[in-house]
Formats: C-alpha cells, sequence, structure tokens
C-alpha cells in the first residue's frame, strides 16, 4: 500500500509539474510581442514597457517559469495585470460561491443517479428500466446551460420559486438567500453531470448482478434485492467512487458555464473575464489551481479505491 | 482509406447496425444533420441575416415556422445555417483528434520501451485536463474562434481515443497475422498501415463518433462563453447566448437552439454505442442497447459544456 501511495504521489507530482509547463509555455509562446497583445493597439510604449517589466518578459522563459513555480510553492499565485490584486485572496473570496455550488451540485447528482441507476438495472427490460435508460441518455446529450435555461424558465419565470440570477450582496452572512440563489444552478449541473453518473452506475449494477458470487448468495437463500443488496451493491460503490474523480471535473467546468449563466461571483465566471481581458498571469494560476485540483482529486481517488477495495488489498500482499 | 475499407469487408456491418433501433436512430439524425448543413448552403427559407424589426418575436407559426428573435430574424434559418457551423466543428475536431489520437497511440505501443512509457504517463496527465481548460489557455491567447473549439476537443478526445486504442494496438501488435506479416518483410510501416491500423478501426470510429457528439456539445458551451463562434457566425450556441437575454420575456425561443443540439449529440452518442456493437464481433447478441460500454472510457472530463 505503502509502495503504490509513493508511486502515485510521483505521478502526481510529474503531473504537476507537466500541467504547468504546458500552461505557462501555452500562454507565453506567442507569435508576436506578449506585452503588446496585453496591452492593446492603442497602448503608449511606457504602458507596453511596464508590463514587460511587471511580467519579467526580458529575462529568459526559464527564469519566469522558476519564478512563477517558487512563488506558487511558498502560497503566492501572483498579482492581477489589471487590478494589481493578488489572485491568491481573490481566488480564496470567490471559491466561497464555487465550493459550496460544486459540493451541493455532486450531492444533488449523487442522490438521484445512485438510487435511478440500481432501479434501472434492477428493472432492465421492463417500461420503469427502459425509460430510466432513454431519460439518462437524453438529459446525458444536453448542454448544460441549456438546461439551465430551462430551469430557469419553469422555476424562476414560471413559477417565481427561486431566483433566476444572483447572489445576495451579503454573500453568506444571510445563509438562506445564498442557498436558495445556489439551489437552481447546483440543481443544474447535478442532474446533467448526474445523468452521466446514471448510465455508469445503471452498468456496474448489470455487471455485479451477473457476478458469481450474487448468484450463490441467492442459491444459499437469499432473495435476488437482499443479495444485490448485500453482496452487490459494495461493489457497485467500489465502482461509483473510481469515476468520482471524472465526476469532478465534470462540476469545475459545469461551474464555470453555470456562474456565467446565473451571474454568480465565482471562480469559474472571474476565469471567463480574466480570459476576456487577457490577464495572463492572473489566467495561468488560475489555470494551474482548477489543473491542480482536478489531478489532487485523481490521486485521492485513486487511493481510496486502492484501500477500500478488497481485491485489490489481496492483489497487493500476493 | 484503409479504415473505411477494413469495415466494409465485414460482411452486412450496415446492416447490423440498422438493426439496432440505436443504430437507426443515429444514422437518421447525423443524415439529416448532414444534409440540412448542405441544403442550407443554397437555400434557407429566409436568410439568416435578413433582420425585420417589424417582425421581431413573431410565435412559431407562418411564414416563420419556429418563430423570429430579436432583430426579426427567422430562427428556424439560423439553426440550419448553425447546422455547417456545427459539422465543421465536428469534423475539424474528429480529423484532429484522429491524427493525435493516432500519433499518441502509434509512439506509446510501437516504440521502444522507455519512450512508450513516457507517452502513457503524458498521456495519464493530459486525460486529466479538462476540455474547457485547453479551451481557455488557446483562447486567452488567440482569442475566441472556432479554432479554439476545434483544437481543444481535438487535443481533449484525440489523448482519450490514444488512452482507449493504446492497449487494443498492442493486442493486435502482438497477434498472429502481424509477426506473418514481420515474417513475410513487411517493414514496420507497412505492416502499421496494413494490419494495424485496419484491426483497430472500429475501436477507433466508434471513440470519433462520441469525439463528435462532445465536439456539438463544446462549441455550444465554449460559443456560449464567447471563446467559440464569433457572434457574427451563424452557431447553435451563439444563437443560445442570443436568446438567452430575452429569456424572461420570451422563453420559447430558447428551446429550439437546445432541441438542435440535444438531438445531434444523441444521435452520435447512439451511433457510437451502435457502432461499437455492429463491428465489435466478440459483443455478444445478448446485447443491452442502452447499456453504456464498459471497456471504453466515455466520459471526457470537462466536456459537459
Amino acid at each position: 500500500m505503502i509502495r503504490y501511495a509513493l508511486t502515485r504521489l510521483a505521478l502526481l507530482i510529474v503531473g504537476l509539474v507537466v500541467a504547468s509547463v504546458l500552461i505557462f509555455l501555452t500562454l507565453r509562446v506567442l507569435p508576436g510581442d506578449l506585452a503588446q497583445l496585453i496591452a492593446g493597439t492603442n497602448a503608449t510604449p511606457e504602458q507596453i514597457q511596464s508590463i514587460r517589466d511587471e511580467l519579467g518578459l526580458e529575462t529568459p522563459l526559464w527564469t519566469q517559469y522558476i519564478e512563477w513555480i517558487g512563488g506558487i510553492l511558498r502560497g503566492d499565485l501572483g498579482t492581477s495585470l489589471l487590478t494589481g490584486s493578488s489572485v491568491a485572496a481573490e481566488i480564496a473570496q470567490k471559491a466561497s460561491v464555487t465550493v459550496p455550488l460544486g459540493i451541493l451540485s455532486l450531492l444533488i447528482a449523487l442522490a438521484f443517479s445512485i438510487p435511478l441507476g440500481v432501479v434501472s438495472a434492477m428493472r432492465r427490460g421492463r417500461a420503469a428500466g427502459t425509460v430510466l435508460s432513454v431519460g439518462a441518455q437524453t438529459l446525458a446529450a444536453v448542454p448544460v446551460v441549456w438546461a439551465g435555461m430551462l430551469l430557469v424558465i419553469v422555476f424562476a419565470v414560471w413559477l417565481g420559486w427561486l431566483p433566476a440570477q444572483g447572489f445576495p450582496r451579503a454573500g453568506w452572512r444571510e445563509p438562506g438567500l445564498a442557498l436558495r440563489s445556489l439551489l437552481l444552478p447546483a440543481i443544474t449541473i447535478g442532474i446533467v453531470e448526474g445523468a452521466v453518473l446514471l448510465r455508469f452506475v445503471r452498468s456496474a449494477t448489470l455487471q455485479a448482478v451477473g457476478q458469481d458470487y450474487v448468484r450463490t448468495a441467492a442459491a444459499k437463500g437469499l432473495t435476488r434485492n437482499q443479495a444485490l443488496v448485500r453482496h452487490g451493491l459494495p461493489n457497485v460503490g467500489i465502482s461509483i467512487v473510481t469515476v468520482l474523480g471524472l465526476q469532478v471535473a465534470g462540476i469545475i467546468v459545469g461551474a464555470v458555464v453555470i456562474e456565467q449563466l446565473f451571474g454568480l461571483p465565482g471562480i469559474g465566471r472571474m476565469l471567463v473575464q480574466d480570459v476576456g481581458n487577457r490577464d495572463l498571469p492572473k489566467v495561468q494560476s488560475e489555470l494551474l489551481v482548477l489543473t491542480g485540483f482536478v489531478l489532487i482529486v485523481g490521486f485521492a481517488v485513486d487511493l481510496v479505491h486502492r484501500i477500500i477495495d478488497p481485491r485489490l488489498r489481496q492483489a497487493e500482499s500476493e | 482509406m484503409s479504415a473505411a475499407k477494413s469495415i466494409t469487408t465485414r460482411p452486412g456491418w450496415f446492416r447490423r447496425l440498422w438493426a439496432l433501433s440505436t443504430g437507426r436512430f443515429g444514422v437518421i439524425v447525423v443524415a439529416v444533420i448532414a444534409l440540412t448543413a448542405l441544403v442550407s448552403l443554397f437555400w434557407t427559407p429566409f436568410s439568416p441575416r435578413q433582420t425585420d424589426i417589424a417582425d421581431r418575436w413573431a410565435l412559431p407559426g407562418w411564414p416563420h415556422l419556429l418563430g423570429t428573435d430579436a432583430t426579426g430574424r427567422d430562427i428556424l434559418s439560423l439553426i440550419m445555417a448553425g447546422a455547417r457551423t456545427t459539422v465543421v466543428v465536428a469534423v475539424g475536431a474528429g480529423i484532429v483528434a484522429t491524427i493525435i489520437g493516432v500519433a499518441l497511440a502509434a509512439l506509446g505501443a510501437l516504440t521502444a520501451r522507455w519512450i512508450r512509457e513516457s507517452v502513457a504517463v503524458l498521456v495519464d496527465i493530459l486525460i486529466a485536463f479538462p476540455v474547457l481548460i485547453i479551451a481557455m489557455m488557446i483562447s486567452a491567447v488567440w482569442g475566441g474562434s472556432l479554432w479554439v473549439v476545434i483544437w481543444s476537443v481535438g487535443i481533449g478526445f484525440g489523448v482519450n481515443i490514444a488512452r482507449v486504442t493504446r492497449p487494443e494496438l498492442r493486442r493486435v501488435l502482438h497477434s498472429d497475422f502481424v509477426l506473418a506479416g514481420r515474417a513475410a518483410g513487411l517493414t514496420s510501416w507497412q505492416n502499421l498501415t496494413r494490419h494495424l491500423l485496419p484491426n483497430v478501426a472500429p475501436v477507433f470510429i466508434v471513440q470519433l463518433s462520441w469525439g463528435m457528439a462532445i465536439a456539438v456539445l463544446a462549441e455550444a458551451g465554449l460559443s456560449y462563453l464567447g471563446f467559440g463562434a464569433p457572434v457574427t457566425e451563424p452557431s447553435w450556441g451563439v444563437l443560445l447566448s442570443d436568446l438567452q437575454r430575452y429569456i424572461t420575456v420570451h422563453p420559447l425561443s430558447v428551446v429550439w437552439p437546445g432541441l438542435a443540439i440535444t438531438l445531434t449529440v444523441l444521435g452520435l452518442n447512439l451511433l457510437g454505442d451502435a457502432l461499437r456493437e455492429a463491428t465489435d464481433p466478440t459483443l455478444s447478441h445478448g446485447r443491452d442497447p442502452l447499456n453504456p460500454p464498459r471497456a471504453a472510457i466515455r466520459h471526457v472530463p470537462g466536456v459537459r459544456a
């Protein structure tokens, strides 16, 4: 186990380094003058020069990279070109919207996909199973933006239950209002991501039903459902853990789009604006934070999977 | 093209595809979209650019079958013209993904051990990059355009294809007929084009079909965020974000472009599922067309845009 963890940790570190190099190079290797590009066509030579100094563009590429990474290792994500404010502070502030949104979305996705996925597998070939399957297949083809718009039309415009846009200025000091404004966005991401997860749960359940140990359990006197719940579902659970990493990545992406749609002041919306403004030092750190987060979640998921799956534990000791 | 040939030499693959309800649905949807894109080059009910302020926000009816938008443009015509963009993006992303996927899979399967292993690690890392993040990197530098969509999906999905194709390529590599080819004096390049690629082609084409579905979704999402098609271009994503601004007053109009996207993505997804069944001789016939394939990586992180 420890050996596996160390190997996986090494892979994570390599991954983070590769990711940082890729992000850095993509944003630096440009046709033409980066400072000119950022400043725009109306900039004075002094403005361009100050951007050049700010970014350290006249030093070699690798010193720029080392400086950036060195800063990040010390917890300094750099400063925004436009506002001069600290990127780390801004991310931390915006995270108070995005993190609860992400957690809520994940909970909604799990809460509806697991039971429905199992039911869809158990009722396979019957009306309920087919309806669920077709529904999940269709939902998985729906663009998140559009799903959000439809939910806004129904729940905000027609029924007026939830706000269509925005986040309370007071933030979490008004927890009720804040939660209400996150609910519709989270449901949007939750059901679209959940549709993907549902298909996965269904196929994992079908696989579990076909296993010998479930048949054995049924043969020794358990009903089909008892056998499935007691012996099949733990295995389904393990399979779900393995795709959680992908789900988290999907939710982050969903959040970027949905924050835009619902006008939520989160990390995703900030990132979209920064990309539009070509605030490269900020974009580069933000992208690394997001990619790093996805890589770290993948690492954690692999470790947890290794710990909870008895088959893998056994393979280790042999 | 060797890829196409290998499938056509399997007897009746299309009939097998057509026999599946999902296959029929996929084929029809994809054909309709392609045809619409083609027709829109010559004819749309109205010009997609023609504005008519007097007739703005017309409800669905005659002559505007799906109504008009805020400047009186005919929504049906806009959707038909948008199909063109969708086809261009899907095909473009498919080509880029194919090139990247084949190159990485070949590097990861056929080269010296250390290169092979490093490529595999690289692919494992790249696969964690959500397509949206790639798109943002590209568009932060080069600005938004359809190329951003084509390249980001092409790269993101190419890596995915490489990951699925590589083990397949290695499996075929150790098969007897490849060994026989080598014994008969084929160079490794000849062996690659004559035996290896045709044999992994089915796996590949299935992936491609799903990849194109992702491209269509990504086009919508990225164009919505302003990283994709420019606002002057007819595109479903742009149309969606145009109409979204009036969603509280004219909710119905936003339904149409979304429906077009969903239908296309569903068609491509089901086509991929069905192709997999029709071309994979090892799959049993007690199949379940709605059941997502287990062995294949289907869900690419970060493309649910």
